[in-house]
């Protein structure tokens, strides 16, 4: 693609790698986001997700590869020179400075005209819905209004790529699903390339046009939130995001033998050696009595545990050789709620299960 | 877990006692009695009229203050890279940087004066270099005039400059300055607008307690200073050894324990970073 092509806000990494020491902490990371596009980083901590995003933000320098934004090599140029809007972990608000000050920050280094600071800094707070905030300082602020600052100090010099690191790693959830819902209606509104970093797999699913799971340093999976979570390719990645059930599995013939040898049928999958894993999510499972026999995809099993937690009842079934599949089922009008000791049926369809490499 | 009020006085109780024994006593004895021998109120106020306008007094009073002031601003100037440095660096340089600052203490004042005389001397090494250079046509008056009273006290309270801003520093989020940088600002615009702003408050604790330390001096100023160079410490010394003027002692020393008592007062108030931001 030739450069000029490219437009503003689209974000490369081709082949970045970074060590420190022996250790190689992201290894030849590769991903193109597209202009506007809400991308999410996640992984569990340690792998390589800061990493990855300091070396977009050229607080960390690749030691191979390259970071393109908006069609330019930005590999080697600090900071600075690289235009993004930024949120940091525990918001980074400057304590010297009150509210007014903080967000004007980016423009005030810029040196841009003080009438047009002050009227975008005005916008900016309209936008998070902190006006009548300017004179404060972060100590009078809860942990909320600090988070609106520092989205409002990342947008105010109308970047078109903003990064977020953890940005809502420190409040609490009601507060936090809030925040979510404005970050997303923010960023469609200003139409910027968000870059995403969480350890959230629940944050990363509601948020995100598209999710990269990292494990040690490597992509381990990317798409957007439905196909990662409905398919993912690897048992990391299908017990990473949600739960997961990951029943031992042997191919045999045209089937699969599941616990106890069952015969079973599995849509898709990536697994090419004989054993490995048959992967369902709970919601995915039905449970009947014993008595009803259902489809091909047929587990029995005796009910361990019943947790009632509201709108689910989530069953741990056991099945053959002590193994045990959850189960969630939607408390939905007349469900019949299954005790603890009862034998049961477990059922689900070919395409909702997957066959992975252990 | 935090102490209670009263097991926190019974832990500094030893050191209370040993202070107003030592300390608080001795000179409240020392004043009450010096002054009250001058008689009624009336007299006391005419003498302390009379000690306190007379002309050497006068001078040595303009003296400490001017000489306290040029070593706390070179010891600001000083010290503030060298605690920049160490609160930037870790491990081995770090414990390299505080050794060359502490070290020296680990020695008596009196014996590092003599060895600034050493250095300083007419025929000093400082001088002698100079002159083997050919920088110097004849040796330079580095001792017995202001000059050496300012290196000898410079070089005495640069520690203390040091570690009130290394302190101040070292509290400084390095992650601020990290979002700054981010945020678009050069090197020198996180420095001018994050770290400085946020050090401030070590820089005027760091000024006052070297200012508090410098006008008290005693020792340095007289054995590196020249008849000019009188502070008021030397003079309270001349009047109690010499012309045996306690009275005149006592008033003086009243002056000097106000001012200290009053920088320290202000300081006390910015030695909590809170405080100074608020």
């Amino acid at each position: 693609m030739n450069a000029t092509m490219v437009a503003e806000g689209a974000v490369a990494l081709e082949g970045v790698t970074k060590r420190y020491g022996a250790e190689t902490v992201v290894a030849g990371v590769s991903l193109a986001i597209a202009p506007g596009e809400f991308f999410t980083l996640l992984g569990p901590s340690g792998s390589g997700k800061t990493t990855t995003l300091s070396m977009l933000a050229g607080f960390v320098m690749a030691d191979e590869g390259r970071v393109m934004l908006g069609g330019r090599d930005m590999t080697h140029v600090p900071p600075r020179g690289r235009g993004l809007g930024m949120v940091f972990q525990n918001y980074a608000i400057f304590p010297h400075l009150n509210v007014a000050e903080n967000v004007a920050f980016p423009l005030t280094v810029r040196r841009a005209p003080r009438a047009e600071i002050a009227a975008r800094v005005t916008e900016a707070l309209e936008m998070v819905k902190l006006t009548g905030f300017e004179g404060r300082y972060a100590r009078q602020l809860s942990g909320g209004q600090q988070q609106r600052v520092a989205l409002a100090r990342a947008i105010v010099a109308h970047p078109r790529v903003v990064l977020m690191d953890e940005p809502l790693g420190a409040l609490d959830k009601n507060l936090r699903y809030h925040m979510q819902v404005e970050i997303k209606e923010i960023s469609r509104r200003l139409g910027t390339t968000v870059i995403y970093v969480t350890h959230d797999q629940e944050e990363a699913l509601t948020m995100s046009d598209r999710i990269a799971i990292m494990e040690r340093g490597r992509i381990a999976q990317m798409g957007p939130p439905r196909a990662v979570y409905e398919c993912p390719d690897s048992t990391f990645v299908a017990a990473f995001l949600g739960e997961a059930n990951l029943l031992p599995a042997r191919r045999d013939g045209d089937t699969v033998a599941g616990p106890g040898g069952a015969p079973l049928l599995a849509g898709t999958g990536t697994l090419t050696a004989p054993e490995g894993r048959l992967f369902v999510r709970p919601e995915k499972v039905a449970i009947a009595t014993a008595a009803q026999t259902a489809g091909p995809n047929a587990l029995p099993g005796k009910v361990r545990h019943a947790s009632f937690l509201g709108n689910v009842v989530r069953y741990a079934v056991e099945v053959a050789e002590g193994n045990l599949v959850l189960c969630d089922t939607a408390n939905g009008a007349g469900t019949t709620i299954h005790a603890a000791g009862d034998r049961v049926n477990l059922t689900w369809r070919a395409e909702d299960c997957r066959l992975l490499a252990a | 877990m935090p102490l209670k009020l009263s097991s926190t006085l019974l832990l500094l109780l030893p050191a209370l006692l040993l202070l107003a024994a030592l300390f608080l006593v001795p000179i409240g004895w020392f004043l009450v009695s010096s002054i009250a021998e001058l008689g009624t109120w009336r007299e006391i106020l005419t003498e302390a009229e009379d000690v306190l306008l007379s002309g050497a007094v006068g001078r040595s009073l303009v003296n400490t203050g001017g000489i306290g002031l040029i070593v706390t601003v070179l010891t600001l100037l000083l010290g503030y890279p060298v605690s920049y440095a160490l609160s930037r660096v870790r491990g081995a340089a770090f414990t390299a940087i505080l050794l060359c600052i502490v070290l020296p203490y680990f020695t008596s004042t009196i014996v590092r004066t003599y060895a600034w005389m050493v250095l300083l001397g007419r025929n000093g090494l400082i001088n002698q270099l100079l002159l083997a250079l050919g920088l110097v046509a004849e040796p330079v008056n580095l001792l017995y005039n202001r000059t050496g009273v300012i290196i000898g006290m410079t070089y005495v309270l640069l520690p203390y400059m040091v570690l009130t801003l290394y302190a101040a520093m070292k509290a400084v989020d390095p992650r601020l300055m990290q979002a700054a940088e981010g945020m678009g600002a050069s090197p020198a615009q996180v420095f001018r607008r994050v770290f400085m702003p946020l050090t401030l408050h070590g820089v005027v604790a760091g000024v006052l307690i070297t200012f508090i330390l410098a006008i008290g001096f005693f020792v340095t100023p007289a054995l590196m200073g020249g008849p000019g160079e009188v502070m008021v410490a030397m003079l309270i010394e001349r009047e109690v050894e010499i012309t045996q003027n306690w009275p005149s002692a006592a008033l003086m020393t009243v002056v000097l324990l106000a001012v200290t008592l009053t920088l320290y007062a202000v300081y006390s108030r910015f030695a909590e970073p809170g405080e100074a931001l608020k």
